[in-house]
This record gives structure tokens, sequence and C-alpha cells, in this order.
């Protein structure tokens, strides 16, 4: 998967973009420009240092005043916590780990499988206002989440979806189905229509010929998609604190910050559960790093 | 193999571009037929409509005696190179060329047989087990005219095989598809904007320009006596000069006085232009018989060739071709006299050949 991503990174969005900072040169500027790059990287990195240092500290070492930066006692307790439950047996934790994963897991499929074909679709017949579909499609992007949730709160009810694993399958997979139209036609719109053409003319149906020879060639597009709509998954929160309630339907990010409040709240085990819930993020973010780039500066979608 | 009918084929593409206009063209079975015609006037489209990928907003076409109007691609039994990527990128050239007929559902053995015999004739031997981008340009069109070969189709369309091929490779593949499509008796429909393509391919050239058929015959036809004044400035190279002539006294002259032989059934009382091939003018040395005053602007050496371009009374920028042996100095005052037949003459207004 590693490599096929970085093969649709040489085709993908990203490609033609030098870092702009280069071109003014000089020598002053890129002084300016580290130091501001240190600051950066320092005020940005430094939650994510002490929420790694937190994990493997002791309790009372959390809480030590002065903080102690080096020199404490590593402990892994927090780490078994997270995933044992502390009679043994499986903790609640783990179990919401495992449910993200089926939510993200399968809401990515689903968008996939619905968003590729339409975004072939897109790319290769004329559709009537083609243009006024494609902005419709990504308009249901501009709310955010909240601004929603309350009537899908309300239609959920109807429906019986709340508090189901179902009910956030279907509301991420409507969330990620449009960014994977857009990203997809991107990406379809680069592999030349002529194979298809030749396809048919070699005895193939339409449907064939895109099946046979444009997936192929779509395969590192689809993995970079994907890997996308997983991260917004895997990381949305407020649908999955509306609309789910018990620990057996309960996604990581709602679980973990349950965990916060009461009389005490375990530091320790919060850092190490947010440790785990980033990990996955991370190796995504990795493999997309690219495309990643291009989305925060232009968008991830073109045209 | 079998014969190709348009008939009024119209191409508008939903959003308003009118690619084809109004194109009739009758294809014979096993003819090499070759349409040209500048960039955007509408080959790619016409041959698209052939080949079902682009279905025409009104018109017909037969391909052999079925009309082929609302069947699919697949159905039409036609083979197509195309300009660009015409091989799978992903499959070796083996399996490129054994695609379509896996696809036809060939047993193995004759799919083999055929392939090697495609090879053979396009002598890819050695390319059999490479992928598409592992091959030259000249050989990817090579396995790609072989590809069209496997399937013995009922005809084939090229679409510009060999506009991105250098010069000399052209020269090659053009030998070779002229030689294949005899020995086959393939039908084949050409298209090209490059007019020494069209005159060194076809058996029979359409020339189109927007959307519509300027003028369809031979090579020789089309060389010698263009249709209208779209084709006269467009074959040739350099075109013919098209020079304003008037009839007085049962004689041709243009307006800078050159005599010119005068076509029979000249109109009168119309504004007209002759057109005059490069080779039908000659520069001579000044008040030589029968040549009026010149003055040379420019020569460009060809090497087997100069070609001069004069200016004299009234008229700029006339071309003359002249055997590289008799040469003149840029801006000498020169004679200037038609040594060809009657010229072929246009009226300015329709366009067309009148005589
Ligand atoms: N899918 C399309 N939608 C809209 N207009 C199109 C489409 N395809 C082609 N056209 C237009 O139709 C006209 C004819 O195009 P066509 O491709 O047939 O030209 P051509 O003669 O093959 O030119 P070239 O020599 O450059 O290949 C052009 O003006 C082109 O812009
Ligand atoms: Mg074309």
């Amino acid at each position: 998967m590693a490599v096929s991503v970085d093969e649709a990174v040489s085709t993908g969005p990203a490609r033609g973009h030098a870092p702009p900072a280069r071109r003014f040169g000089g020598r002053g500027r890129s002084v300016l420009e580290v130091v501001l790059l240190t600051v950066l990287a320092v005020v940005m990195l430094f939650p994510v240092l002490w929420m790694i240092e937190t994990s493997i500290k002791e309790n009372r070492d959390v809480y030590a005043i002065p903080a102690e930066f080096f020199g404490f006692k590593v402990t892994m307790d927090h780490f078994k916590d997270v995933f044992v439950a502390p009679g043994g047996g499986r903790s609640a934790l783990s179990v919401s780990f495992l449910n993200s994963a089926v939510v993200a897991g399968v809401s990515t499929v689903l968008a996939t499988v619905l968003g590729v074909p339409a975004a072939w679709a897109y790319s290769r017949f004329s559709v009537k206002a083609k243009k006024d579909q494609l902005f419709f499609i990504l308009s249901t992007r501009f709310m955010p989440p909240v601004v929603i949730v309350i009537p899908i709160f309300l239609m959920y009810r109807q429906a019986g979806l709340i508090d189901s694993k179902l009910g956030l399958i279907l509301i991420y997979a409507a969330f990620n189905v449009p960014f994977t139209i857009w990203m997809m036609k991107g990406f379809v719109d680069e592999v030349p229509a002529e194979y298809e053409d030749a396809a048919m003319l070699d005895g193939y149906t339409r449907l064939q010929a895109f099946w046979k020879f444009t997936l192929p060639l779509l395969v590192p597009g689809i993995a970079a998609t994907a890997v996308f709509a997983l991260i917004f998954s895997w990381n949305e929160f407020v649908f999955a604190i509306f609309l789910t309630s018990s620990d057996d339907v309960r996604t990581a990010p709602p679980a973990i910050a349950g965990l916060i409040g009461g009389t005490t709240t375990d530091w320790g085990l919060v850092a190490a559960a947010s440790v785990v819930f980033a990990l996955p993020v991370l190796v995504f973010a990795y493999l997309v790093r690219k495309h990643l780039i291009a989305g925060v500066t232009l968008g991830a979608v073109r045209r | 193999m079998a014969g190709i009918e348009v008939t009024a084929l119209h191409k508008r593409y939903p959003d308003g571009t009118v690619a084809v206009d109004h194109v009739d063209l009758s294809i014979g079975d096993g003819e090499l037929f070759v349409m040209l015609g500048p960039s955007g006037c509408g080959k790619t489209t016409t041959l698209r409509a052939i080949a079902g990928l682009e279905r025409q907003t009104t018109g017909d076409i037969h391909i052999g005696e079925t009309l082929v109007n609302d069947l699919p691609p697949a159905e039409r039994d036609i083979a197509m190179v195309f300009q660009f990527y015409a091989l799978y990128p992903h499959l070796k050239t083996r399996d490129n060329l054994a695609f379509p007929l896996r696809a036809e559902g060939l047993p193995k053995p004759e799919v083999h047989e055929r392939v090697n015999e495609a090879a053979r004739l396009m002598r890819l031997g050695p390319l059999l087990d490479r992928r598409p981008r592992q091959l030259s340009g000249g050989e990817q069109q090579r396995v790609a005219l072989a590809r069209a070969l496997v399937r013995r189709p009922r005809a084939f369309l090229m679409d510009e095989p060999l506009t991105n091929l250098d010069a000399e490779l052209r020269a090659d593949m053009r030998t070779e598809i002229k030689h294949l499509q005899g020995e086959l008796g393939a039908t084949m429909v050409y298209v090209t904007h490059d007019q020494v393509e069209a005159m060194s391919l076809g058996h029979r050239i359409a020339i189109l320009n927007k959307g519509r058929v300027e003028q369809i015959g031979t090579p020789l036809e089309v060389y010698d006596r263009p249709a209208s004044l779209f084709c006269a400035a467009f074959i040739g190279s350099p075109p013919m000069n098209l020079i304003e002539v008037e009839v007085a006294d049962g004689k041709l002259r243009s307006a800078g006085g050159l005599g010119l032989t005068p076509p029979p059934g000249l109109p009168r009382d119309r504004r007209l232009v002759a057109g005059i091939r490069p080779e039908a003018l000659e520069v001579t040395a000044p008040g030589a018989e029968g040549s009026i005053p010149a003055r040379v602007v420019s020569a460009e050496w060809l090497g087997d060739e100069i070609i001069y371009v004069v200016d004299h009374d009234g008229q700029r920028d006339v071309r003359v071709r002249m055997p590289p042996t008799i040469r003149f100095a840029a801006d000498a005052k020169v004679g200037l006299r038609h040594t060809g037949g009657a010229p072929a003459v246009y009226d300015v207004s329709t366009e067309e050949l009148v005589a």
C-alpha cells in the first residue's frame, strides 16, 4: 500500500508545487524562516510531546510541581489500562477502539464504492449541468457537522439509527462520498479516455472497459482518497458524541473525551489512549503526506 | 473487409460546438482513404463517429451493408489506432496484442498463432515481453498497428498514427502501412493533417474544413485542381499563388500584367483569382520574352530547389520554385513568367473553382 500511494503522489494533485518560500531567496530571509518555523514547530509539537510523556509517567509524576521533563520513571501501566479492564478482560476503551476501526473502515469502503464510479461518470460523460451538480455535491461539505447534528439526530431517532454503528457508518459515508467524488474525479481525468475507447473497440462494454482498464490505473488514487476518508471517519467527534451513548457502540473520540471529568481524571490513561488513538492517523498521514500538503495549500481538490 | 458510407453526418457536442457540420463520404472496400484538414476541422470527430465512440447528432453511417448508427463500438468490428495512448500501459506487448482476441473469446492456440503472425508482420519479435513504456515511440506505433491487425476487422481507422514520430521513422512507417494495407486489401480511413502523408498514402483524399468536405479526389486531382480557395491555399508547400486576374480580349491577365493561358469556360463579369503553383512560374533575366519586370524579395535555398519570393507591379510575395542551379541575388531585378498550362481559376465571391 505504501508503494502504491507514493505512485499516486506522482500523478496526484501535489504535482508541480514548488515550495513557494524558496523563490524569494536571500540569506536574512531564510534565517528568519528557520526561526519562525522552529518556534511554530515547538508550539505545535509541545502538546504532542507532553501527551507522550504523560502516557509513560507514573501518576504522581504527572502531578509533580514543577513539572518533570526528564528523569521520571517510565511505566507502561497506562497503556495496559487502555486495553485491559481493571478486573481483567477487555476494557471499555478497547471496545471503542474496535468500534472506531469498524465504523471508519466500513464507511470508507462504502464511500469508495459509491464515489469512485460516480467520479468516473462525472469525468467521462457529458452530464446536464455538470458543474452545478458537482458544486452541489461539494456544498454538502460546507456546513460544519455541528450545524446539522440536531436535524440528523431527529431523523435518526425516527429511523431507529440512534446509538448504532450503522447510523455512524451511514453519516460518515454520506460525508465522505462528496469528498471521494471530487478527489477521484481529478484522478480519473488524468487517465486518458482512449484506453476505454480502445477497449470498447476491442469488444468490451463501457462498464467492462472501466472495470478492466481504468480501475487498475486508479488504484493509487483510490488508496490515497480512501486514506483521507478513513482519517476523517476515525477522527470524527461531533456526530459520534451526539448520536451514540452506550459503551459497546461508542467510538474512540467520545470515549476518550468521556475519561475527562468526574471527581478525578486519570491523565495518564487519557494520554495513553490518545497516543494509541493518534498512531494510526500518523501512519496514514505519512502515507498521503504529499496529498496533505496539497490539501492544505490548495484545497484537496482541483478544478 | 467492407466499405464505409457516411451520409450527411452532423455532430454537435453538448456544449454547442459543431464539430462536424455536413460530411458525406463513400469509402470503397479495400480503399485507403485519407481525411486531411487543419486542426479542429472535425477529422477525429468523424472518425470517432464511424467507430461508434461518439454518437452523431444526425446522419447515417453504414459499414458494409449494415446501418451502424445504433451499434455500440464493440459490435461494429472495427479497429482503431489512436494518435496517443494507443497501448494499454500495464500490459506487455504480447498481451496488448492478444487483448482484442481474448475479448472475442478465441481459443488460446489461435490467439497465440495470430499474435505471432502480427508480430512477424510488424517485426516485433524482440519486443513481445516489454511494456509500452519500455518501447520507443516508433516501436509503440508498430505495436499499435499490430494490435489493430490481429483482429482482422472490417475496417481500420487511423487517427494521425504517425504524428508523434520523427520524420525518418514517419517515412518508414508510411511505407509499411501502405504495403500492409495493399497486402491485406484492408479498408482504411486514415486521418492526418500532414499533406505529404496524405499525398503519399491515399488512394483518395478528402479535404475537410470547418466540419465540411471541401474536396474529394485522388492525390493528383487534389493537387492539380483544388476545388476551392481553401484547398488551393492548403495543399502544396508552398501552396498555390493566388493572384487576382481578369479576362480581356480572350486573354487572362493578372493585375500586374502577367499573361496566363486561359482555361476554357471562364465566366464573365466576376472577380476571379487564379491559383498558380510555384513550379508553374519562372524567374528569368529581366526583359526575357513573355516576362514582366519583377524584383526578388528573398530566396529560400532548400538544397534540391530554391523558392524565390518575388514582387511585381501590384502583386507581392509571389512564390516561384526554381532548380538550384539558377540563382538570383536578393533585391535583383528579374523577369517573371508563367510556364505551365491553364491555371485553376476561382470565383472570389463563392471561393469555388470555376474553370
Ligand atoms: N468532447 C468535445 N466537446 C466539445 N467540443 C469538442 C469535443 N471534442 C472536440 N470538440 C471540438 O470539435 C471540433 C473538432 O474537433 P476534432 O477533434 O474532430 O478536430 P480534428 O480535426 O481531429 O483536429 P486535430 O487535427 O487537432 O486533431 C474542435 O473545435 C474541438 O474543439
Ligand atoms: Mg484529431
